[in-house]
Parts: structure tokens; C-alpha cells; sequence
């Protein structure tokens, strides 16, 4: 993030490749979704740059949550790629790919309404998604072999420190469906963040939070991204998140890009006005 | 409770009173429970069904069942919070206990004692209960609460495992019609019976288990009665209707050191003790591992659990694979003890049993399986054999469903919960997530 904050805007509204610093990690090549004969996505393109926060805005309807559950794995777009470039510069092809195997590429995901294990404890929630990425077996596990062993302590601090990242430490042990609604989102975020992303979509992380809340989460969100340098991908509705966060964003309506940019540069945007904001005052959303 | 009208007749109000009309349908339950088990009618004595229950002393037993049934449904409604809160109170003691280790550690080894002594000093009768009702029925409960309990897939073919157990036992010491290479001994056999019923769990799973909860039991539900007809029919292959003979007794031939078990029960309950008590272990790390919390995540919101990057087909699959020849364990077992494997034993009912011992010890909870199938199947032979209760054979189901209905209404959870599935339970009554998590499904993707 601080190095794409530090080059400068690069205001230039509709540009699909998405500003020109630092490598791609999701390219978005003109996707097409199609429900029967509705047509949620058309010819779709976005970039997600390595390091870099980026927003999909939109009015309700516009296609954001079928662009993230293309992106997830849970919808398969009809037409066009979506390849994920991880560290190593290996491409991965999502279109297709079930929806763990997209988290094991490198992808990991929150969910609109959070979707916690209710029953489980903050800790093992956390944990849950650590272990994802290890190996142990059935047969490993029931005969606590050393590799079980060494994986279980492994799993058993990453846990903790994700739990201290997001704050909730103290809260280690609390069952997940007893948190606050604000401490459940971070828990989600740590849960994501065990799998070991290099991008983290969030679909709006905000929704439902109280101001508080709020500036908490965008708080953890730059946190996440500028500390462990996980890019972040973000659906959101709360244009003030979306002002203070993105390094970029992209404004969907009807299925389509109409704009992209720079906050600055999307605000001044005429098609977002007027698609995005409507007849409200052009000034408020950014205050 | 509403207050009864102060108008009308002292009759109607009695009517009107939901306590009396409870009571009525209680005690009425109670003349039907009486005129199922009772003697059955004949041709020159069609009533005799009727009249041999109704107007007999035995009668008299049903009406004070209905009644106690009937006051303790008027307990539970007009005192819920005070008999939850005494049941809490009671539980409580121990739950405080039983988290240091130390304490549980005494607990089992204590329980392991009585699981060694006691035995020794019983009759043959029962001596054999233990081996061929509680033992294997325990191994299989433990394995199906892999399957039910820990991964949340509801499996009605279970049984069919246990004949594909048997029948490689029989097929590997050559007691079958056709023979193997070379004829092993059972110990041997154990291997070959765990892997022949795994691979039979993963050819049923792989397809079957994308399918959601409801269609999975039904599949399976087909797949028990397949195989009990296949056993059946395959005369040439299985030895048909009349079943296999002469699967040998377990015998070690090693280092000098002779043994072989025979028709005696006792040494064959030790044999299966050592086994339980391995498989114990080992379902304990299991559940308490990377795979047992894998399997929480899949039964409580799969489609989080996905997300978070497992692979919830596969880890279903092993859970269904990892039952499948706890089963088979089981089956191979059971065969070489009575040396003996019969089609017809291996009935659907018999998986549905095992499922409801599960069930009734609590699920997702080793002890709860370990005790829920020895009492459940414990209790019918004590009823049986006892000189004044007497009850017949087969009524025993009867008894068994009663039971159930009291469990699910006033302990849903199980009589030994596992702390996650009682919390899930608890958090379904507040309307969070599902508690009938047999059926593990989520909702569609936010």
C-alpha cells in the first residue's frame, strides 16, 4: 500500500490495467456472467495490484457480489479469465476452480453476513483456517506422529498471534457467536488472514458495524494490508470506508465498469454522479 | 398453564384443562403400549388380543407408565427452568471436575479396572452379552459417531460395512465358497477386512457425498439393503441364505507363545477391549486433531469452511472411509467370534440401532457412544432375562423408541454431550445455525 500511495494517483478514469505501479496479482479479463437470460456481469476487467487496496463500488444490483463470488470460485463467469500471479510469478487460472482450491491458491475471503463456526471459540475459529495450509492426515492425527505434533504447536501459535493482530487475544476462548458483532468481523478477517493470503477480498466488511466499529475495522484493514502486505480487495457500500481505504476503485453499475481510478479521481467522475451517487449532493460521500 | 373457565360443569372443566386431557392421552398411550405387547389374538379368539390385555393385571403397569409419563411432561412444562436448572446443577460437578486431567485420568482408569474385573465374575450368559451385544456394538457406535457425530453425515447403510467386514474375514481364513491364495489367520485377516470396507467407503462416499444430507442417507439407506441382498443371492460366492460356517477363532502362533481363543466369551471380550480401548485413543486424537476440527467446520457452516480452504468433499469422504472400517473392524471381529456371518442378521434396523445408540449417548462424544450403546444394549437383555419384568424380545424396540422420545424432549444433546454439539444445540434454540447438523446444510452464499 505505502507504495502505491507513495507514486501518486494515476487519475486516469476507465484505465483497465489499473494504474501502472507494482505487479498485477488479479487480472479480471472481461468476464461474463449470465443467469439465463440476465446478464449480471458483461465483459468485466479489473486488475488488483500486489500491495494495493482496492474497492468495488456500485449501487445495489450492480453486480459486486457476483463479481466476488466469480472471484471466490463459487460462480463460474461464462466468459473471460480471472488469473491470480502469486509471489513466485506462477498464474493460476480461478474460472473453475472450486472454491477451496481458489483459498489455497492464495485467495481468501469474508463473507457479507459473517459466517463464523458458531459453536467453536474464537481461538479454534482462527485455527481452523492456520491448519488449512498444513498436512497432517487421519492417520498422522491418530497416532500423534511428530510431524502432528510439530503442526499442532505451529498451528497453536500462528492462532495467537492472528488472534493479538486483530485484537482479540483476550477474547481467545469466548465462543464466536457470544462476541460483539464488531469483534465477530475481526474474527473473520483473522480466520482469512490464517490461510496465508496474498489477497483478501472482503465483501462489505461494514456493513451493520457502528461508527466505532467502523474506523476499527478500516483501522485492522490498513493494518493488514501495510504490515503484512496482503493486498485487499473490498466491496463496499460505505463510501467513507471506501475514501479513507482505497488505493484505487472500481465502479460497477448494470454489470459494467463504468469508471476507475483514483477516490479522488472516481468522485469527480460525471458517469459515477450520476450512476453511483444519483441525484444526492456529488460532495457528500467523500466527507 | 391457562386457568381453567369458572363456568360449566366440573366435567367440562376438566376437559378443558390441558393437564387432563395430557393425562388422558397419556394413560390411552399407555392401553396401546399395553395392547401392542400383549398376547396376540387368534382366529377362534379374535378379541382374546384385547381382552388378555385390557382386563389382565398386567394392565395395571401400563397405566401407572402413562401416568408418570404424563406427570413428568406436566413437571417439565410447568418447571422447565427449574429442572434445566437442576440438571445443570447436577451435571455441573463433574463438568467442573472432569476438565483436569488429572481427574478424568482417574476416572478412566478406574472405569478401564471395572472394565477388566467385573467381567470375570459374571455367568457365561452374560459373559457373552458383553462380547456379542455390548463389545462389537460399542466399536460400532464409536465408529459411526465418526461418521454422524464428528463429521455430520447421516449414514442408514452402516450395517453393510460390517458384512463387508465379516465376509472378507470369511473370505481370507476360506471359509467361504471361494478361496483365497492362501488362508490367513484372523489376526492377519484384520487388515485386509479394515481396507476391503475402507475401499467400499470410498467408492459408496466419493460420488454419493457431493450429494446434500438428505440424499446421502438415502443412497446409503440402498447401499445396506444391496449388500444384504447381493450376501443373499451370490450363493456361489457368499454361501447364500444360510449363511458362512466355520470362520476359525483368533490363535497367536509367535515367539513361543500359544493361544487360542474358543467358544469361551471372556477371552474374546478382552481381545475386543484391547481393541476399543486402541481405537479409543486414537478416535480421541482424531477429534482433537487438524482432521476432527476440519470436520466441525464442514458440519457447521460448510460453506465457510470451504472458504477457509478445506477440502470438504475429501475430508468427507474420510470420515465416511474412516466409519466405514470401524465397521468392517467390527464385522471381521464378530465373524470370527461366533465363526458365523448370516444374511439376515445384517438388516437396516440394525444400522438404524446403532445410529440411535449414537444418538443416545450423545453425539460427536466418545464416551457418550461407549455408554449409550452399553446401556442401550445392556438394558434390553436385563429386561429380558429379569425373573419379574419379563419383557419379550420383540417388543424390546418399543421400549427402546419410548425411550428415545423421553431423551429428545428432555436431552436432546445425549446423556454423555460433547461440549461443541450442546453448544450448537443451544445456540439452534436462540436461532443461530442448525442443530440438526445430521444434515449439514448451509444457506446460500451471502
Amino acid at each position: 500500500m505505502s507504495q502505491a500511495r507513495a507514486t501518486g494517483p494515476s487519475p486516469v478514469p476507465g484505465d483497465e490495467a489499473g494504474g501502472d505501479e507494482g505487479d498485477v496479482v488479479i487480472a479480471v479479463d472481461a468476464i461474463t456472467l449470465r443467469f439465463g437470460g440476465l446478464t449480471s456481469l458483461s465483459a468485466v476487467s479489473l486488475a488488483q495490484r500486489r500491495g494495493q487496496i482496492l474497492a468495488v463500488i456500485g449501487p445495489n444490483g450492480a453486480g459486486k457480489t457476483s463479481l466476488f463470488n466469480c472471484l471466490t470460485g463459487v460462480y463460474t463467469p461464462q466468459e473471460g479469465s480471472i488469473t491470480f500471479l502469486d509471489q513466485s510469478g506462477k498464474s493460476t487460472s480461478i474460472v473453475g476452480r472450486k472454491p477451496h482450491r481458489v483459498n489455497r491458491a492464495g485467495i481468501a475471503r469474508t463473507f457479507q453476513t459473517s459466517r463464523l463456526f458458531n459453536a467453536l471459540t474464537a481461538f479454534e475459529n482462527v485455527r481452523i483456517g492456520v491448519e488449512s495450509r498444513m498436512h497432517t492426515g487421519p492417520l498422522g492425527a491418530m497416532l500423534r506422529l511428530p510431524r502432528t505434533r510439530r503442526e499442532d504447536r505451529a498451528s497453536d501459535a500462528r492462532a495467537t498471534e492472528l488472534l493479538d493482530f486483530v485484537g482479540l487475544r483476550n477474547r481467545a476462548n469466548d465462543i464466536a457467536s457470544a462476541l460483539p458483532y464488531g469483534d465477530r468481523r475481526r474474527l473473520e478477517i483473522a480466520r482469512a488472514l490464517g490461510t496465508a493470503p496474498e489477497v483478501l477480498l472482503l465483501d462489505e466488511p461494514a456493513a451493520g458495524t457502528n461508527p466505532s466499529e467502523k474506523a476499527e475495522l478500516a483501522a485492522l484493514i490498513r493494518k493488514v494490508n501495510s504490515q503484512m502486505g496482503v493486498s485487499v480487495l473490498l466491496i463496499e457500500h460505505d463510501m467513507g470506508l471506501v475514501m479513507a481505504l482505497a488505493d484505487r476503485i472500481v465502479v460497477l453499475n448494470f454489470g459494467q465498469v463504468i469508471a476507475s481510478g483514483t477516490p479522488a479521481a472516481v468522485q469527480q467522475d460525471p458517469a459515477v454522479v450520476e450512476a453511483y451517487l444519483g441525484a444526492a449532493d456529488p460532495d457528500e460521500p467523500g466527507a | 398453564m391457562t386457568a381453567a373457565p369458572p363456568r360449566g360443569s366440573a366435567l367440562r372443566r376438566l376437559w378443558t384443562s390441558e393437564d387432563a386431557r395430557r393425562g388422558f392421552a397419556c394413560v390411552v398411550g399407555g392401553l396401546v403400549l399395553a395392547v401392542m405387547t400383549g398376547p396376540e389374538g387368534s382366529s377362534t379368539a379374535p378379541t382374546s388380543g384385547f381382552t388378555g390385555s385390557l382386563f389382565h393385571a398386567r394392565v395395571i403397569g401400563f397405566i401407572v407408565f402413562g401416568l408418570v409419563l404424563w406427570g413428568l411432561i406436566t413437571v417439565r412444562r410447568r418447571y422447565a427452568t427449574q429442572v434445566r436448572a437442576f440438571s445443570d446443577k447436577v451435571t455441573a460437578a463433574p463438568r467442573r471436575l472432569l476438565p483436569d486431567k488429572r481427574v478424568r485420568a482417574v476416572v478412566y482408569l478406574a472405569v478401564l479396572a471395572f472394565a477388566i474385573a467385573y467381567p470375570a465374575t459374571l455367568n457365561s450368559f452374560w459373559q457373552e452379552v458383553l462380547v456379542d451385544q455390548i463389545g462389537v456394538y460399542v466399536l460400532l457406535a464409536i465408529g459411526l459417531n465418526v461418521v454422524v457425530g464428528y463429521a455430520g453425515l447421516l449414514d442408514l447403510g452402516y450395517i453393510a460395512f460390517f458384512a463387508i467386514g465379516a465376509y472378507s474375514a470369511a473370505y481370507w481364513t476360506g471359509a467361504l465358497p471361494i478361496h483365497p491364495p492362501f488362508h490367513l489367520n484372523p489376526f492377519y485377516a484384520i487388515p485386509l477386512a479394515i481396507i476391503a470396507a475402507m475401499l467400499a467407503g470410498v467408492v459408496l462416499g466419493a460420488p454419493t457425498l457431493r450429494l446434500r444430507g438428505d440424499y446421502l442417507a438415502i443412497v446409503t439407506l440402498g447401499f445396506g439393503e444391496i449388500i444384504q441382498i447381493v450376501a443373499t443371492n451370490l450363493q456361489g460366492v457368499t454361501g447364500g441364505a444360510q449363511g458362512v460356517i466355520g470362520i476359525p477363532h483368533f490363535s497367536i502362533h509367535l515367539l513361543g507363545i500359544h493361544y487360542a481363543w474358543g467358544i469361551n466369551s471372556l477371552p474374546y471380550y478382552y481381545l475386543l477391549l484391547g481393541f476399543v480401548v486402541l481405537v479409543l485413543f486414537a478416535f480421541h486424537f482424531l477429534e482433537n486433531s487438524r482432521v476432527g476440527r476440519a470436520w466441525v467446520a464442514i458440519r457447521e457452516d460448510e460453506v465457510a469452511a470451504e472458504s477457509s480452504g478445506i477440502n470438504v468433499l475429501k475430508y468427507k469422504v474420510m470420515a465416511f472411509a474412516i466409519g466405514a472400517s470401524t465397521s468392517g473392524f467390527a464385522g471381521m471381529l464378530e465373524a470370527s467370534k461366533i465363526s458365523f456371518v448370516e444374511p439376515a442378521d445384517l438388516t437396516v434396523q440394525l444400522s438404524i440401532l446403532i445410529l440411535v445408540l449414537v444418538i443416545f449417548g450423545g453425539m460427536g462424544s466418545l464416551p457418550g457412544a461407549v455408554v449409550g450403546a452399553a446401556v442401550l444394549q445392556w438394558l434390553p437383555q436385563y429386561l429380558r432375562v429379569h425373573p419379574l419384568l419379563g419383557f419379550q424380545q420383540q417388543d424390546i424396540y418399543i421400549y427402546l423408541g419410548a425411550l428415545l422420545v423421553v431423551m429428545m424432549i428432555f436431552r436432546p444433546e445425549g446423556i454423555i454431550p460433547s461440549r461443541r454439539r450442546k453448544r450448537e444445540i443451544g445456540l439452534a434454540e436462540h436461532g443461530v445455525g442448525h442443530a440438526d447438523a445430521l444434515s449439514g446444510q448451509s444457506g446460500p452464499v451471502a
